[in-house]
């Protein structure tokens, strides 16, 4: 029975991966290991009371039964044996606090950091700014639709994997400060064990100091409306001096970036651009297609704002609309990036509108 | 427990002004017998469980395997919120109140409850709030997709339309429990037959007692929390956004400080009917009954203090996280004296194995497996990694499946032959209790595994090294599913036929109900028995 | 005995229905005891110690990282940030700062800072002495401007916190704003008759 079970299952299931894993992830910090053995403690403890507790009540089961010609006796009450199993009890959930309360006061570690990262959850994705250097990016799913849809073959990182990482150096305290633009979210990286909403209007912070260079990837696990599930968060960390060199890279490449924004594209560059940066940053709501979700968010084909004024269209893009979920892009999206998508949302999802906008007119 | 020695005037309804009950569709609608609003409650529970279940199937369905194959994400989400709301408010508790109103005037000896009127009320106002909540299925925007504990600011300012109505239907169903929860307390403090002293009374009817209890000091702080929320969204108040000085957190302390007890409200029933069943079987006087009564008291009072342990990765300041830890671990310990008395109650006894007496083993059993999940959940470091896993799907999963859900199995069981007057088909619902059993392991037990391993809960597709566990929780949540078809099978046939029961049904039941004769006649204890 | 039983279950209920009343008005009172407890342990980074300190001395001995934070809440289109991201400060000196907001729309705005410190337990030894956020920012289409802040670290500030980071959502209320100077205007005009 089991075997054809197991059987059926491995046949129904995606063959990609077989990982059975049952228990916490270790981690790859000292104190994600101390909440591992404290994990691990309890575990224990509880299944050794389990097997004391069924083990006399399998064994009454066995032994007392009336078919077995058991008669009841008649006692239903014992002071003595009350009184050791409300005290015991209490004795081992002592011994369990203090353990614990030692963890939670390492995590409550207030101490300098090396480098402060501010994470703020927005409806779906994660933006991380660092405090100490001119850094600043949006970090958003990069699974394809099509693995999604089941289109085509899921990857090994499907749903765990991001265009944009957060890069963090081994060996040094970071300090996250964690808040949100929108929802609550909470940022998980199980193997660093830390977890920490991200509240609107509030600020949260959590701290880490991995030893190991490696990437480690985690979820939102605060339910933040429909692609909750579509948020990961992807963590790499690299030695010193490869942190240091990503940190140039990143400064050299914004001056790039501003370089490009001034030169002009021809219609059909911007609409490919703009294709890209639809799927990634608009289709969630508006629908890969455009037509949107009827009741929640408008459709963009035919819609009066991508085939109207391109002044309108560009400013709604870049501010947003009050009291809608349509957020201001302007801090997610290069200039390059909002005329690519304009763009595209009115020469393409069935609207022929003709205009197209260059990058240098982005009023940002 | 103590035995009770009954004097019985009157086992046949010989008063001329009672009658039998009236005919047709308006025996139902203005029924003021408990029997009937009983019956009326539990059929009601019946239904919703089954909507629950199907929703549930939707659910498992889409996670069977990795990818998006059956619904949007925001339609799956409407499905795991209005999954809970419905098996919470809509199956859970009413099987309950149903269970309280036809057994507790029956187990104390009272004619009827003490507001039958109200009792009318109470129920009818019922499948309004319901029928309120899943019209919202098909309102432009959806149901409510925002998790049934329906945390700010997604369920304010960026909720869909329907939420009004969702905070309208939350509303009625909090009506109808703080009348039912009132005229239980009446009923108990005021209705017993003389002799039957409050540390006589079965312990299905004190922890009922305390439930009602909780329900009326928390009911109202879940229609406050809905109320504030109206205002936040319709007339420009800020309790729960910051914009305005308030603060989303708040929600949540308000929210757990209703939510904790009500998982309590959920479970102290059981710990009666489990009570009950656990010594009729085992032909032995339940272990320790003064013990019992303090364990659910406390564990009552705990309930109140222990709130913000959903809430430990919130941001709390290290005090707050000790002391919330220190209460929720304390409270293990009058529910371990629970579990202990009851394998007291076995040692020695002389045991049977019908079809209650195996829900409510597998009671005691998968009950205390949540239990040490809870116990290790209570730990606050380690809380960071489980908090918002699988891990805590499975949790409490356990505990409200294999425990409040069999509970409600084991005393429909327990108490079908005195309802109907029929002998349950044991074959029947031995092969009820083992698919359940099989099915419910099948499906939670792997959740502890994705849930370490690190998959988030609430999330409509998953990461490739959840697949395995996840579709084997979907094998076994549709062997679930389907297998309770056998229950309503079981229910609806003993209605209907069946072995002749004896007033006692059962060999080793004690307690007044079980004095009169089975089916119970439309008006019991027109006269108060006398108990010794 | 029956009438008797009937008095006794309607004072019950009437005690009874009146417990869940209070439960109810105790849900609502629960948003004024939050903000009192948060005031005593900081719980939500929110209250701060108001107005200046009564501080009569610098300690010199200890400095202290102070960081600056800034976020836009969602649909609030504003350039909003630290004119300085940190500053090492001694517990008891007065210091000076400011926040750069822009209002790059094309209309009037006005906006709401909300503060919120972390760690909580350092918020009540955050003084603010004087305040951008104790007022509604309002600003022209296209203007920009500097918002001061002056604040003391309190030198009661627990010896293991080195740094403190105060944060400022800032929350568009233009539209809360048209509505009050709407009202604001309508008494005017009563009063005038």
């Amino acid at each position: 029975m089991s075997k054809a079970f197991t059987l059926a299952l491995s046949l129904l299931s995606t063959p990609a991966l077989a990982d059975w894993q049952l228990n916490m992830n270790e981690g790859v910090t000292a104190l994600s290991r101390e909440i591992f053995d404290l994990h691990m403690l309890i575990f224990w403890i509880c299944v050794v009371i389990g097997v004391a507790v069924f083990g006399v009540m399998f064994y009454s089961i066995f032994k007392f039964r009336k078919s077995k010609g058991a008669v009841a006796e008649h006692w239903h009450e014992n002071t003595t044996v009350e009184v050791f199993w409300t005290v015991v009890p209490s004795i081992i959930l002592i011994a369990m606090a203090v353990p614990a309360t030692a963890t939670l006061m390492d995590m409550y570690d207030t101490s300098e950091a090396d480098v402060d990262i501010q994470i703020t959850g927005y409806q779906w994705k994660w933006r991380y700014q660092y405090l100490d250097e001119d850094i600043d990016f949006f970090s958003n799913l990069s699974t394809p639709r099509e693995e999604i849809v089941n289109e085509s073959t899921k990857n090994p990182n499907y749903l765990l994997e991001v265009d944009n990482a957060l890069v963090i150096p081994a060996n040094k305290k970071v300090r996250f400060l964690v808040t949100a633009n929108d929802v609550i979210h909470s940022w998980w990286v199980p193997h660093f064990a830390v977890k920490k909403d991200a509240i609107p209007g509030f600020i949260n912070e959590a701290w880490v100091k991995v030893e190991e260079p490696g990437v480690y990837r985690g979820q939102c696990t605060e339910l933040c409306g429909k692609d909750h599930g579509f948020m990961p968060v992807v963590v790499e960390v690299k030695s010193e001096a490869d942190y240091e060199q990503w940190v140039a890279d990143q400064k050299a490449m914004k001056l790039a970036m501003a370089d490009e924004a001034s030169k002009d594209l021809s219609m059909d560059e911007l609409i490919a651009k703009g294709e890209g940066v639809y799927q990634a940053a608009c289709s969630g709501c508006h629908q890969p297609n455009g037509q949107g979700i009827p009741g929640a968010f408008p459709a963009i084909t035919g819609s009066a704002i991508a085939t109207g004024a391109i002044d309108a269209h560009i400013d709604i893009i870049v501010n947003g609309k009050t009291g809608t979920a349509m957020q201001a892009f302007k801090e997610q999206l290069s200039a390059v990036d909002i005329a690519a998508v304009v763009t595209y949302q009115r020469n393409a999802l069935g609207n022929t509108v003709g205009d197209m906008v260059q990058p240098s007119a982005i009023q940002k | 427990m103590a035995t009770v020695d009954v004097d019985l005037p009157h086992v046949k309804d010989e008063d001329p002004h009672h009658h039998g009950p009236a005919k047709g569709l308006g025996r139902w609608l203005y029924t003021t017998n408990h029997k009937d609003i009983g019956s009326m409650y539990l059929i009601f529970s019946l239904t919703m469980f089954m909507i629950g279940g199907i929703m549930a199937l939707i659910i498992r369905a889409e996670l069977f395997q990795p990818g998006l194959q059956l619904v949007e994400p925001n339609f799956f989400n409407q499905m795991t919120t209005m999954h809970g709301l419905i098996m919470v408010f809509g199956a859970v508790m009413p099987a309950f109140v149903g269970l309280a109103n036809w057994m507790i005037p029956m187990q104390i000896g009272a004619p009827d409850m003490a507001l039958p009127r109200m009792n009318n009320w109470s129920f009818w106002i019922l499948p309004f709030a319901f029928l309120i909540l899943l019209s919202s299925l098909f309102m432009p925007g959806g149901a409510p997709n925002f998790g049934w504990t329906f945390y700010a600011p997604l369920s304010t300012t960026y909720a869909p339309e329907s939420v009004t109505f969702f905070i309208f239907g939350v509303h009625i169903m909090g009506a109808s429990s703080i009348m039912g929860a009132i005229n239980i307390i009446a009923t108990i403090l005021n209705m017993r037959a003389p002799g039957m002293t409050l540390m006589k009374m079965p312990l299905f009817v004190w922890t009922w007692l305390i439930t009602a209890f909780l329900l009326i000091a928390v009911m109202p702080v879940l229609a406050g929390v809905v109320t504030m929320m109206l205002m936040d969204i319709h007339f420009g108040t800020s309790f729960f956004n910051a914009a305005g000085g308030g603060d989303p957190v708040l929600f949540q302390h308000v929210f757990w400080f209703f939510g904790h007890p009500e998982v309590y409200i959920m479970i102290l029933p059981a710990f009666g009917i489990i009570s009950e069943i656990i010594p009729t079987f085992a032909r032995k006087r339940l272990f320790g009954y003064s013990s019992m009564v303090y364990a659910v008291a406390s564990i009552a009072l705990l309930s109140f203090v222990v709130w913000a342990h959903h809430m430990f990765t919130v941001g709390m300041p290290l005090v707050g996280e000790v002391f919330f830890m220190f209460a929720t671990m304390l409270i293990a310990v009058p529910t371990g004296v629970k579990v202990f008395n009851w394998v007291a109650t076995m040692f020695r006894g002389s045991m049977t194995f019908e079809t209650p007496m195996l829900f409510a083993i597998a009671f005691v059993v998968l009950f205390t497996i949540g239990g040490f999940s809870g116990l290790m959940l209570a730990i606050a470091p380690a809380d960071f990694q489980y908090h918002d896993t699988y891990f805590v799907v499975a949790h409490f999963h356990y505990v409200l499946v294999p425990g409040a859900i069999f509970s409600i199995m084991a005393a429909t069981y327990y108490w079908l032959p005195k309802w109907t007057g029929h002998q349950l088909n044991e074959t029947m619902g031995k092969l009820h209790f083992w698919l359940s059993f099989v099915g419910v392991n099948v499906t939670f037990f792997p959740m502890h595994f994705v849930g370490l391993a690190g998959m988030p809960r609430r999330i409509p597709d998953y990461a490739l090294q959840f697949a395995d566990f996840n579709s084997m929780a979907s094998v076994g949540a549709f062997i679930f599913g389907f297998s309770q078809l056998v229950f309503i099978y079981n229910v609806i046939q003993n209605v209907r036929a069946g072995e002749k029961a004896t007033a006692q049904v059962w060999e080793g039941a004690q307690g007044l109900e079980w004095t009169i004769p089975s089916p119970a006649p439309y008006h019991t204890f027109s006269t108060p028995p006398k108990v010794d | 005995m029956a009438e008797q039983n009937e008095t006794k279950t309607n004072r019950l209920v009437v005690r009874l229905a009146t417990a869940a009343i209070a439960m109810f008005g105790f849900g609502f009172a629960l948003v004024p005891l939050y903000d009192v407890f948060c005031d005593i342990t900081g719980l939500n980074g929110k209250n701060f110690g108001q107005g200046p300190a009564e501080v009569t001395s610098v300690d010199r001995s200890r400095t202290v990282k102070v960081q600056f934070v800034t976020v836009n809440p969602a649909d609030m289109p504003w350039d909003f940030r630290p004119t300085v991201r940190s500053m090492r400060v001694h517990p008891g000196e007065d210091k000076n700062t400011t926040f750069y907001a822009k209002n790059s729309t094309t209309e009037w705005m006005v906006a709401q800072a909300v503060p919120s410190v972390t760690p909580s337990e350092a918020a009540p030894f955050l003084h603010k002495v004087n305040c951008f956020c104790f007022d509604r920012q309002p600003l022209d289409a296209g203007t920009d401007t500097e918002m001061p802040l002056l604040f003391v670290v309190d030198p009661e500030l627990p010896e293991h916190i080195s740094t403190i980071t105060l944060s400022y959502a800032l929350y568009d209320l233009t539209d809360d704003q048209k509505v009050t100077q709407l009202t604001l205007d309508n008494d005017k005009g009563r009063t005038s008759l």
